[in-house]
């Protein structure tokens, strides 16, 4: 019973985490708080749902396309809606506060167009939906397999972000923003590169989040809100914070859950929120 | 003199336009009003600070239902002052937490606050009284709910006007310049923040509560509704946030576009609702009011 909760919830978590994941680029790198994120991860979970049906094309074959869609998605959101935002705040904090109303006024943008093109019921598609022996848990496939591409995409990031010079400038600007320019780094380029990248990884996780589970139109604010709580855990602009972060919260959803009632599992997100708030506000692995 | 005049004048004729209009009329006065109130206690808070609030369906839903489980266990006035603590109850738990740190907190905890309500409602209403849904039978007509409406709305207003004069709106201001500054020059910044976040939850709360009786028939999903909070937001930027007058301003002419759009256009009227909020923020960042005082300095500055 404890080992099928522990497995069900890592593998929860890695969705999560991979979530948060693009959400904490997003917003260390180009310091946009973006409350439209939820519903960018639902554009792909629904257009993959759509070739699914449509044309049988396998969830893994649409996941190379959606990605560098995403990212392309993301470039161009940031180059005609959120730089002029940056350009006119300056120095000044004012994007933060810019940034928040405009992507709260995406967000419902977004929702409208997918409630106008796909409907308001619950999608789910069937998709390799057999179950896999893991140390004598049955697992669903499509759950591993959603669990394996969180894996693979943040080994990855971790490592370039680590190791090569692409990285490094990205981490410059997330660490300080005013200073990147005196090294020669173009902040803009960056800064657009961190949203695009943030929007392509909400698009794989948007799409691994379709093979296996049901969702709606209107339920992109709660995979905000979650990737929200993940990435303030983690501190924000933490990768490494945010991987462990989401896993650990997938591990407490899947317990409250079982244990307690499947009802409550924002209500524990939100109860793990308060606990990081008023405890550690700059995140678990935060040193500052 | 004038200053006070004008809109007690505005307020008396305001109480006596029910005797004028159809009961669709007096619908859309009602709404009208609601979105004033709105708007102006979200302003009260979020104007002058920056702390931008989106979590007004989590307190104006709470007083709703508040209202819909207590109507038939107590008179009116005592379930409007029940409503009123626990709206001022859930600011307190909200700011206590977030209000001591940095903007964004505030605003993400606000973010997934209606949702959290309107779900822990849910699950307390199917698993612990094993109903979901609420009738709400009170004995107050149509007009009396226009008639509280408008009091709270001129009330909401007055204390605005007040609180601009005031030490507390003097912290405030200064608080959403700069936290720094204001904390330096010994503003308890943790302190002004959480008086006028619970002052505007109050407001909001009540306003829920009175609205109620409309519904009838009330249930989570209903009351809940996300694009009040939305609604909310866009009316006080469109009008000023930081204006006395602004949400107001803002409230009215939005109120009866949204009406027409979500009756003509009930399918697309979110994606309009979308493009005119960013429209707003980009277009109009500090309002109509700042925007036209902008134009004719322009205009002076040409003409010299």
């Amino acid at each position: 019973m404890l080992l099928t909760t522990l497995i069900l919830g890592l593998v929860l978590g890695g969705t999560y985490a991979l979530l948060a994941l693009g959400l904490t680029l997003q917003y260390g790198i180009a310091r946009i708080m973006n409350l439209a994120y939820g519903e960018l991860t639902l554009i792909p979970a629904f257009i993959l749902v759509a070739l699914f049906q449509a044309s049988g094309l396998s969830p893994l074959l649409s996941l190379v396309i959606l990605a560098p869609a995403g990212y392309g998605l993301g470039w161009l959101l940031y180059t005609v809606m959120m730089r002029p935002l940056v350009a006119r705040s300056g120095a000044s904090g004012r994007l933060e506060v810019d940034s928040i109303l405009a992507t709260f006024g995406l967000l419902f943008l977004i929702q409208g167009v997918l409630l106008v093109v796909f409907g308001a019921n619950f999608t789910s598609i069937s998709y390799l939906d057999r179950g896999v022996d893991i140390l004598g848990v049955s697992v669903a496939l499509n759950r591993v397999i959603a669990f394996g591409i969180c894996v693979v995409v943040a080994a990855g990031l971790i490592v370039a972000l680590a190791r090569t010079r692409w990285g490094l400038v990205m981490r410059a600007v997330a660490l300080t923003p005013g200073s990147a320019p005196l090294v020669g780094i173009d902040v803009n380029r960056v800064a657009r590169q961190g949203f695009a990248l943030g929007t392509a990884l909400a698009a794989v996780a948007g799409s691994s989040v379709a093979m296996y589970q049901t969702f709606s139109a209107t339920g992109g604010v709660v995979f905000t809100m979650k990737a929200l709580v993940i990435v303030i855990m983690g501190g924000v602009g933490n990768v490494t914070g945010a991987l462990i972060a989401g896993l650990a919260l997938g591990l407490v959803e899947t317990f409250v859950a079982t244990a307690i009632d499947p009802g409550l599992t924002l209500a524990a997100t939100f109860a793990i929120f308060l606990i990081v708030l008023l405890w550690k506000p700059q995140g678990l692995f935060g040193g500052r | 003199m004038l200053k006070i005049l004008l809109p007690l004048l505005g307020l008396a004729a305001l109480a006596f336009l029910p005797n004028f209009v159809s009961d669709y009329g007096l619908g859309l006065l009602i709404g009208a009003v609601t979105y004033v109130t709105l708007a102006s206690a979200w302003a009260l808070f979020s104007g002058h600070t920056r702390y931008v609030s989106l979590a007004t369906v989590a307190f104006y839903g709470t007083g709703a239902y508040t209202v819909a489980v207590l109507n038939e266990a107590m008179p009116y006035p005592a379930v409007l002052a029940v409503t009123a603590l626990i709206g001022a109850a859930m600011a307190l738990v909200v700011g206590l937490s977030t209000l001591r740190l940095a903007g964004v907190y505030f605003v993400i905890f606000t973010f997934g606050l209606s949702e959290l309500v309107r779900q822990l409602i849910t699950w307390y209403e199917v698993n612990v009284t094993g109903t979901l849904g609420r009738y709400i039978f009170l004995d107050v007509t149509a007009r009396g709910i226009y008639w509280q409406m408008l009091a709270l709305a001129a009330l909401t207003i007055g204390l605005t006007a007040w609180i601009h004069r005031s030490r507390l709106g003097l912290g405030l201001r200064v608080i959403g310049d700069d936290e720094t500054v204001a904390a330096h020059s010994g503003i308890n910044l943790a302190r002004t923040k959480l008086i006028a976040f619970v002052l505007s939850a109050v407001v909001l709360t009540l306003a829920g509560a009175i609205v109620s009786p409309r519904w009838v028939y009330v249930e989570p999903s209903i009351v809940f509704n996300p694009t009040v909070s939305f609604l909310t937001v866009i009316m006080a930027l469109l009008g000023g946030a930081n204006r006395l007058w602004g949400p107001a301003l803002g409230a009215v002419p939005l109120f009866l576009a949204f009406e027409w759009l979500s009756s003509h256009f009930p399918d697309t009227y979110p994606i309009f609702l979308g493009l005119l909020f960013i429209g707003v923020v980009f277009a109009l960042p500090d309002g109509v009011l700042a925007g036209i005082e902008k134009l004719r300095a322009k205009r002076k500055g040409a003409a010299q």
